[in-house]
């Protein structure tokens, strides 16, 4: 019964890279950008947690809701400072500034809380239940959890609520959501706050599942959590979901049952492998071209 | 009511529009007509504030336009059907007339006027549940025209309200833009379909390469010689 477990544990890691996945996949949506920066929101929110938690003795759900707070407002002044004077750049322009914020962002956690890791407490209690024959840690069924409630909660944000339709609006025809008087920058700085504050959330379940905390420690979460997004359809929400989610499983199968050197180029040659076969992704809206 | 003065707008090193003045009154329906890259469109994004004037003046009432952001223009009651219809193509019929009402808070009376607009448009209350993607060319037109009037304007841009539609359908946009005007908004009409529109006009310009070359009322240009050798195939 190790299949079973791997599975779960697939699924955990999944989740994670789900949730990072959806700051990625709103932002190309609505922006028109790919925000490289994304997963060094992931690293300051494993930071502030960890002093939240360390220094000032918060409770784990405070703690959570301070990171969450930094990480919004990170994100929204992020974008207003480096992506919005760029509005009407060329997007390669855009693509190398916020590659140049990620290299701001990791430089930044290096001079201010040093270069060497940090152990990131272990609050989410050790233990674990069986389901089956396979025994399941309660940091891997919270994980899960979460990234459901996330979701729930996002699709109704977007499908139910007038923010939400002006955010689908911006997605489609900016010019169009003008006319309609929508400020198109306000919804832009609220859709880098929603994924800014989705990387703090997705920060502490890393930072739980692998506790130590370095200022390089977003990268590698944050480009799985690209190739999850475009693996389902960058721009679609429902598809970063299901990328995320099958990505995580790959790559703990991966390590399972064929290499744990070779399961990181295994994941990546999946997504090249899917993207050959179908350019948009999974669940991505094919490109059409309007006249 | 609205008042554009000495316009230019300038598209890099190249003048679109080369000063132009013209006004529609309030109540009126003001066509403009021209052929195709006569600076229409250039006209109407300039007014609504898609695109930014390199010069000149544009009031709408008391208000300087071209100091206004795009998404403020529509609460001052002026609202613009894009060329090409632009909507929403991912979201229902009924969605897409919420945005038109984007800035309203009167819950109440949109809902009546989005039962005026189902009215007038009767073909979009049986869709209304259809995303508007999978309407036709002429519904997407009076999605389009509803979604504005959702605004309530006082005055309404139509940019090429005919354009691709079968003349039948092109008969019955005609028809409703009249019917619009007669319960009081003034209306900016853009065509290419100069018969039509100086048909139903009070008054009309006539935009080439950038300038006003002839205006006059809507009888008068469609007499006129020059109108009807370019335009109106005479």
């Amino acid at each position: 019964m190790q299949f079973l477990s791997y599975l779960i544990n697939g699924l955990g890691l999944g989740s994670v890279y789900a949730i990072i996945a959806l700051g990625y996949t709103m932002v190309y949506g609505i922006a028109k950008m790919l925000n490289f920066a994304h997963g060094d929101v992931i690293m300051v929110g494993s930071y502030i947690a960890f002093f939240a938690l360390t220094k000032f003795g918060l409770p784990f759900p405070l703690a959570v809701l301070t990171a969450i707070l930094v990480c919004t407002v990170l994100g929204v002044v992020i974008e207003r400072l480096a992506y919005k004077p760029l509005r009407q750049a060329p997007s390669l322009a855009v693509l190398i500034t916020a590659i140049g914020v990620s290299y701001f962002l990791q430089n930044g956690a290096q001079i201010l809380w040093s270069s060497s890791s940090k152990v990131f407490p272990s609050v989410i209690s050790a233990g674990s239940i069986s389901i089956g024959a396979a025994s399941v840690s309660y940091l891997t069924l919270l994980t899960i959890a979460t990234c459901i409630v996330v979701m729930i909660c996002l699709t109704l944000f977007i499908n139910k609520t007038k923010t939400g339709s002006a955010m689908r609006a911006c997605s489609e025809d900016k010019g169009a959501s003008m006319l309609m008087g929508i400020n198109v920058n306000q919804i832009i700085s609220i859709t880098f706050a929603i994924g800014s504050g989705l990387a703090a959330i997705a920060s502490v379940l890393l930072a739980s599942t692998y506790p130590s905390v370095y200022p390089t420690m977003g990268s590698m979460p944050g480009i799985k959590a690209f190739t999850a997004a475009v693996f389902g359809g960058i721009g679609s929400v429902p598809g970063a979901f299901v990328g995320g989610l099958i990505l995580g499983i790959i790559e703990i199968f991966a390590k399972a049952y064929i290499s744990t050197q070779l399961s990181d180029a295994i994941v990546f040659g999946v997504l090249i492998v899917i993207l050959l076969i179908k350019p948009t992704g999974l669940l991505g809206k094919k490109i059409n071209v309007k006249v | 009511m609205l008042k554009v003065t000495d316009l230019k707008v300038k598209y890099g090193m190249i003048e679109a529009i080369k000063g132009i003045s013209f006004e529609v009154r309030d109540g009126e329906i003001v066509t403009m007509i021209g052929a195709n890259g006569a600076g229409k469109t250039t006209t109407m994004h300039a007014i609504s504030g898609l695109v930014k004037a390199a010069e000149g003046s544009i009031m709408l009432d008391d208000t300087e336009l071209t100091k206004t952001p795009a998404n403020k223009i529509v609460g001052l009651g002026l609202a613009q059907v894009p060329e090409g219809r632009r909507v929403f193509a991912e979201q229902t019929v009924e969605e897409n007339l919420i945005l038109g009402a984007y800035l309203r808070k009167d819950k109440d009376a949109i809902r009546t006027d989005m039962e005026e607009v189902y009215q007038l448009f009767p073909r979009l209350k049986e869709r209304r549940t259809q995303l508007a993607g999978t309407l036709s060319g002429g519904e997407q037109q009076m999605l389009a025209m509803g979604r504005a009037l959702m605004a309530k304007p006082s005055i309404l841009l139509l940019d090429e309200p005919s354009m691709g539609l079968s003349p039948l359908l092109v008969s019955e946009i005609f028809h409703i833009i009249q019917e619009i005007n007669d319960k009081g908004t003034t209306i900016l009409l853009v065509e290419q379909n100069a018969k039509r529109a100086l048909a139903i006009a009070d008054r009309a310009y006539v935009l080439e390469t950038g300038k006003i070359t002839l205006e006059g009322t809507g009888e008068e240009l469609s007499n006129d010689e020059r109108v009807q050798k370019a335009y109106l195939g005479g």
